[in-house]
């Protein structure tokens, strides 16, 4: 039987990541959001150096406080995730260790995630 | 592996240590620093949200000598990274290969990272009122 399909076609998928471009894309576009997120981060904390629980929660509460540390959270963790992967991909070479090692970097990103982002809302929306 | 007698191409150890080899590495060191600088401020929020107690707790640990000298290694990894991942960004648009600006940059990145941490603990120090 005569095979229609293109050689890309037969590759692609194939290489070791299992995947195309969409990680380095996603990498670099987190990357740039994170310029001035970080900016943002650095800024803000620097400002609030010293300060104590009642003045934190306080700027915290703001707004556009909460808001960009959580999307300093979640871009940062998505980046966090992609970078490590990346890690694993190339020093773990067991096949099984490798598997492991995914789902264990998955799930410490979800949870370091979610904790975050619940700390800040319950923050944003407390008492 | 299968074939252990086999010879290996010529590896690290064969080249001259320079800035870009530098900055590369210290690309991936600083990026696994951050990730468990990440789970520090993950535990300061948990930290922020639980109360006035235990928010105590941590930002005590966190001013102690100990808690500083990690503060300040974090704040060199962010800053290091930050620099290093904006000349990736060049590099990924096919920028920055000519062999004397690439070292350039690899070493601007130290100057950069060096110059904004001391910048960033002064300001902070300044706003402590330390200072």
């Amino acid at each position: 039987m005569t095979d229609m399909k293109t050689p890309i076609a037969k590759v692609r998928g194939l290489g070791s990541a299992k995947d195309g471009t969409h990680h380095w894309l996603s990498h670099r576009v987190t990357a740039i959001a994170n310029i001035p997120l970080v900016i943002f981060f650095v800024v803000s904390f620097v400002g609030n150096a010293g300060k104590g629980h009642a003045e934190w929660v306080a700027w915290l509460k703001q707004p556009i406080a909460s808001v960009l540390m959580i999307l300093f959270i979640a871009n940062m963790v998505y980046h966090m995730r992609l970078g490590l992967q990346v890690l694993i991909e190339d020093y773990v070479y067991d096949p099984g260790t490798k598997f492991a090692s995914m789902i264990a970097l998955t799930f410490s990103c979800v949870l370091i995630a979610s904790l975050s982002i619940f700390s800040i809302l319950r923050i944003a929306f407390g008492g | 592996m299968a074939q252990a007698n086999r010879p290996l191409s010529p590896h690290l150890q064969v080249y001259r240590w320079g800035a870009h080899m530098a900055v590369s590495i210290l690309h991936r060191a600083t990026g696994s620093a951050l990730a468990f600088g990440a789970i520090l401020l993950t535990w300061w929020l948990v930290a922020l949200a639980t109360g006035h107690d235990y928010f105590s707790t941590v930002q005590g640990f966190a001013g102690s000598w100990f808690g500083r000298l990690i503060l300040f290694g974090i704040t060199f990894s962010l800053m290091q990274h930050l620099a290093s991942g904006i000349r990736h960004l060049f590099m990924d648009m096919g920028r920055l290969y000519d062999l004397k600006i690439n070292t350039l940059t690899a070493k601007s990145t130290f100057v950069f990272s060096i110059v904004a941490t001391l910048g960033i603990w002064y300001a902070a120090y300044k706003v402590m009122g330390v200072l």
